[in-house]
């Protein structure tokens, strides 16, 4: 298969030609033309409702085309039903839903090809091995019969991935699949991937993170509003190249921009705002203690499982504690009340925004202003002019793509959906903000947006709790950062330790000064 | 450190595996709890109750439901909801009536054939036509017993069966149980085969647990949702001219809230309303437990069948509630 590699231009696998596809009053793709060779990997990039998902979807038959055609092998070819894409070997990780959450592991990685027993019964037993040992191949332990909703987000991301290379595919397409997944299970990821190259097998990523971009793909398609801006070899980009072909602007404006868009952080002043002492729940958390002060930005450090999301459940009142305390303000706080941590001034942006916030059916208006209404109305009634304010505010800032703020949530693109949960907790204008993972999913130009209104809503005395997974947007956005470990906390680092080093080496549990070690010695070693 | 991802799954322990399934196990089976008990509470305290005729009585009372349950369970599990089914039912005794002229292959047949139709017909409207399924056997409720009474001359005949062969499928029986009780139990017993390994089961499961994650994985989504449909018409249907054939006569008016009653006793018995979770042991265990209560209110003698109707809906609620905070504890 190695040999088909390094041939010159295999023979393209699936094509597109001239594909337009148009939702009501939305144009998602306009004429594009799209080649993935046997082999390839391939990365589509695009910014937040630059049209990926759909073409995604109108290559696998979950839309159909308005014009253009497709070629699988040359040959024209059209899906009716994602299933017939499925059974012409290509795979796909679809970014908002893959799986049932009620039905186990195994349930999910068989369903529809469930093994069965001389009766035509299935065979659960045989469907439990089968599913042990095809997880065993990427190194994923897990029990198999547990529903997959008891698994933590980026294990039910693998468990996705393990189902859709094991249906015996031709091409597999991943859209966004590491927008869940932990560092290391990032490793995992790549490794599969590279496992699947190997073998012959073409790939197409979608991801806003550009070192995974660059690290697993060869050769780049970029689209901008609905239309194909740029074809060609990764390697013949640099990064900011490649930003400017997805945002439209010019190279020098988007050098101006460096990394992270985080201004300069301090350590907030005063009493703090809100205290935790002692936070413990069992299996979860033991005996965390914070103290936040207005104006600040601390950031939780910690890998998956270290109790970073469970603590920042515990302040917004998500999580109810077995032990310990919560002031805000010099007040206690109920423990395991929502509403009373937000009446309190607390409101936290879950990771899994999907399940824990979303409203589909809600227009992008009403999903922002929901939680913020108490605030708004007065004797029961609100003013739309507010309201409208308000949402065209966040949806300037955001840069919210949508046909007007009444179209519903659900029509518009994964990252817009992103954007409209994060306005809704900015508009509650809290005194304290738990963000957890505030930036997954969203393009790099919306990105630096959030980090600069992060960076402002701190300058404005708001105390703000970050967590995320990228190690450069906890230490550029955090002026301290607390690292969790096994669910207490292993230490602090403070002022000039805050750095990627120290926090990486902290991770790991290193208590001797890591400085001999270089951080890319360290990442070796996760 | 090797590259296992074992603690990423989170400090889930066993422990709390464990806790999960017990949880799990309670939603499951918590009706059979409840009934066991009430068993047990009913026979200290009532002299009449724990008879061998009484019980034949419940079981015969509840065979009817149960088939009817059945087929509610499976449209349930896939998140839908069929309130045809009283409607059909009557519409199934009827046949049965006039069907018997033709002895019992007629008075099987017809009702079976017909009901059938109606099941097709409703699930060609919500599975291929994604009309609302509440929206489709609204209809059906209504446009059904419609039917009922323009094949009774508005209600003033009720067809009276005359064949011995088909009144002996009612009120003979083995062992002991009729026909119907035996019918019924043979209908769980398959429908549970089915349920637990059969060929479209995890379809019909994945389909209520998320619809759009079945469409995605390329499962036969609408076909299933169609037999749901269909089976519960056939489920309906042959109820009612057991039914027929137990009181020997096709009246028009039976069945007026059945539906009702089968939706509840699913939901008392475990089945999620939303759908993806449920079984047919905790069907039979939640018709069972309708049964007795009613049976126990009537040894009390002294109450009203509204009073009836009052603790059999604070027992819902109730189980709702249990529901709730059960599945919550799993989330967790
Ligand atoms: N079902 C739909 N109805 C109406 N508009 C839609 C629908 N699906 C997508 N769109 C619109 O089509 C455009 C492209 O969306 P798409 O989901 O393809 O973006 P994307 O590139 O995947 O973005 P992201 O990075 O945020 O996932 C967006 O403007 C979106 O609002
Ligand atoms: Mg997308």
């Amino acid at each position: 298969m190695t040999e088909q590699l390094s041939t010159a231009a295999p023979a393209p696998v699936l094509e597109a030609r001239g594909v337009g596809k148009t939702f009501t009053g939305v144009t998602a793709l306009q004429g594009v033309d799209f080649t993935l060779r046997a082999g390839e990997s391939l990365a589509l990039m695009g910014e937040n409702g630059a049209g990926k998902s759909t073409l995604i979807k109108v290559l696998t038959g979950v839309y159909q085309p308005d014009e253009g055609e497709l070629f699988l092998h040359g040959e024209p070819a059209s899906f009716a039903k994602p299933v017939d894409a499925q059974h012409a070997g290509i795979s796909t990780i679809y970014q908002e839903v893959n799986l049932v959450p009620l039905m186990t592991v195994a349930q999910n990685i068989f369903l529809g090809r469930e093994p069965r027993n001389r009766f035509g019964l299935i065979d659960f037993r045989k469907m439990q091995e089968d599913a042990r040992a095809l997880l065993a191949t990427y190194d994923i332990h897990v029990d198999v019969r547990r529903p997959l909703r008891s698994l933590a987000l980026g294990m039910q991301q693998m468990v996705a991935l393990a189902r859709a290379v094991s249906i015996d595919a031709r091409v597999v397409i991943m859209d966004e699949p590491t927008s869940s997944l932990e560092a290391r299970e990032v490793e995992t990821l790549f490794r599969v991937i590279g496992m699947l190259r190997s073998q012959g097998i073409a790939i197409v990523y979608v991801s806003h993170r550009m070192d995974e971009i660059f690290t697993i793909c060869e050769t780049v398609t970029v689209l901008r509003d609905g239309k194909v801006v740029h074809n060609g070899r990764l390697a013949d980009l640099s990064r900011v190249e490649l930003v400017a072909l997805m945002l439209g602007r010019s190279v020098e404006k988007v050098k101006r921009g460096g990394v992270t868009a985080f201004g300069e952080v301090k350590e907030g002043e005063g009493e703090p705002v809100l205290t935790a002492r002692d936070m413990s729940r069992k299996h979860q958390i033991s005996g965390i203690g914070l103290d936040i002060r207005p104006g600040e930005v601390v950031g939780l450090g910690g890998l998956l499982g270290s109790g970073r999301s469970e603590t920042l459940k515990a302040m917004a009142g998500v999580m109810q504690l077995d032990e310990g305390s919560l002031t805000v303000d010099g007040k206690r706080v109920r423990s395991g009340s929502v509403a009373a941590a937000i009446k309190a001034g607390v409101v936290m942006l879950p990771e899994d925004r999907k399940a824990e916030g979303i409203i589909p059916n809600l227009s992008i208006r009403d999903n922002i202003v929901l939680a913020a209404l108490p605030r708004l109305s007065r004797a029961g009634f609100t003013s739309r002019a507010k309201q409208d304010a308000i949402v065209d505010v966040f949806m300037k800032r955001l840069r919210i793509k949508a046909a007007s703020p009444n179209q519903v949530v659900s029509e518009l693109s994964g990252g817009n959906q992103q954007k409209v949960m994060i306005a809704r907790w900015l508009a509650m204008n809290p005194k304290v903000l738990l963000l957890d993972e505030p930036t997954r999913g969203i393009d790099v130009g919306a990105k630096a947006e959030v980090q600069a209104l992060i960076n402002e809503l701190a300058d404005e005395g708001l105390a703000i709790v970050l967590v995320s997974s990228e190690l450069e947007e906890v230490v550029e956005g955090s002026a301290r950062v607390v690292v969790l470990r096994d669910g207490s906390v292993e230490r602090e680092l403070r002022g000039s330790e805050v750095t990627e080093h120290h926090l990486m080496a902290a991770l790991v549990g290193e208590n001797h000064s890591p400085a001999e070690e270089s951080p890319a010695e360290i990442k070796e070693r996760l | 450190m090797s590259l296992a991802l074992e603690p990423s799954v989170g400090p889930a322990t066993t422990k709390q595996v464990t806790r999960e399934r017990i949880a799990g196990n309670v939603q499951r089976y918590g009706a059979a709890i409840v009934l066991g008990l009430l068993l047990v509470v009913g026979s200290f305290a009532f002299p009449t109750f724990p008879t061998l005729s009484n019980f034949t009585n419940i079981a015969t009372q509840s065979s009817f439901l149960l088939i009817v349950a059945v087929g509610m369970t499976f449209v349930i599990l896939t998140g839908g909801i069929d309130l045809s089914v009283g409607s059909v039912y009557a519409l199934g005794g009827i046949l049965a009536a006039y069907g018997s002229t033709w002895g019992i292959a007629g008075a099987v047949l017809l009702p079976l054939l017909v009901c059938g139709v109606v099941g097709i017909l409703q699930g060609l409207l919500i599975a291929y036509g994604g009309m609302a399924p509440f929206i489709v056997t609204l209809a059906g409720l209504l446009g059904i017993r419609g039917l009922v009474f323009a094949l009774t001359n508005e209600g003033a005949n009720t067809p009276l069966i005359k064949d011995a062969a088909v009144t002996a499928l009612g009120q003979g029986g083995i062992l002991g149980l009729r026909w119907p009780v035996v019918i019924a139990v043979v209908v769980v017993v398959i429908g549970s085969v089915l349920l637990a390994r059969g060929r479209g089961s995890q379809t019909v499961l994945a389909v209520g647990g998320s619809e759009s994650a079945a469409v995605l994985m390329g499962l036969p989504v609408a076909r299933v949702k169609f037999s749901v449909y269909v089976v519960s018409g056939l489920c309906a249907g042959l109820a009612g001219a057991l039914n027929a054939a137990y009181s020997s006569s096709g009246v028009p008016t039976v069945g007026v809230g059945l539906e009702l009653s089968a939706i509840a006793a699913v939901v008392i018995g475990g089945t999620l309303l939303t759908g993806g979770r449920g079984n047919l042991i905790g069907t039979t265990a939640g018709v069972l437990l309708l049964t007795v209560i009613q049976n126990l209110i009537n040894q009390v003698g002294s109450l009203t069948s509204s009073v009836q109707a009052v603790v059999s809906g604070i027992f819902l609620a109730v189980v709702v509630i249990i529901q709730t905070v059960l599945s919550r504890t799993q989330r967790l």
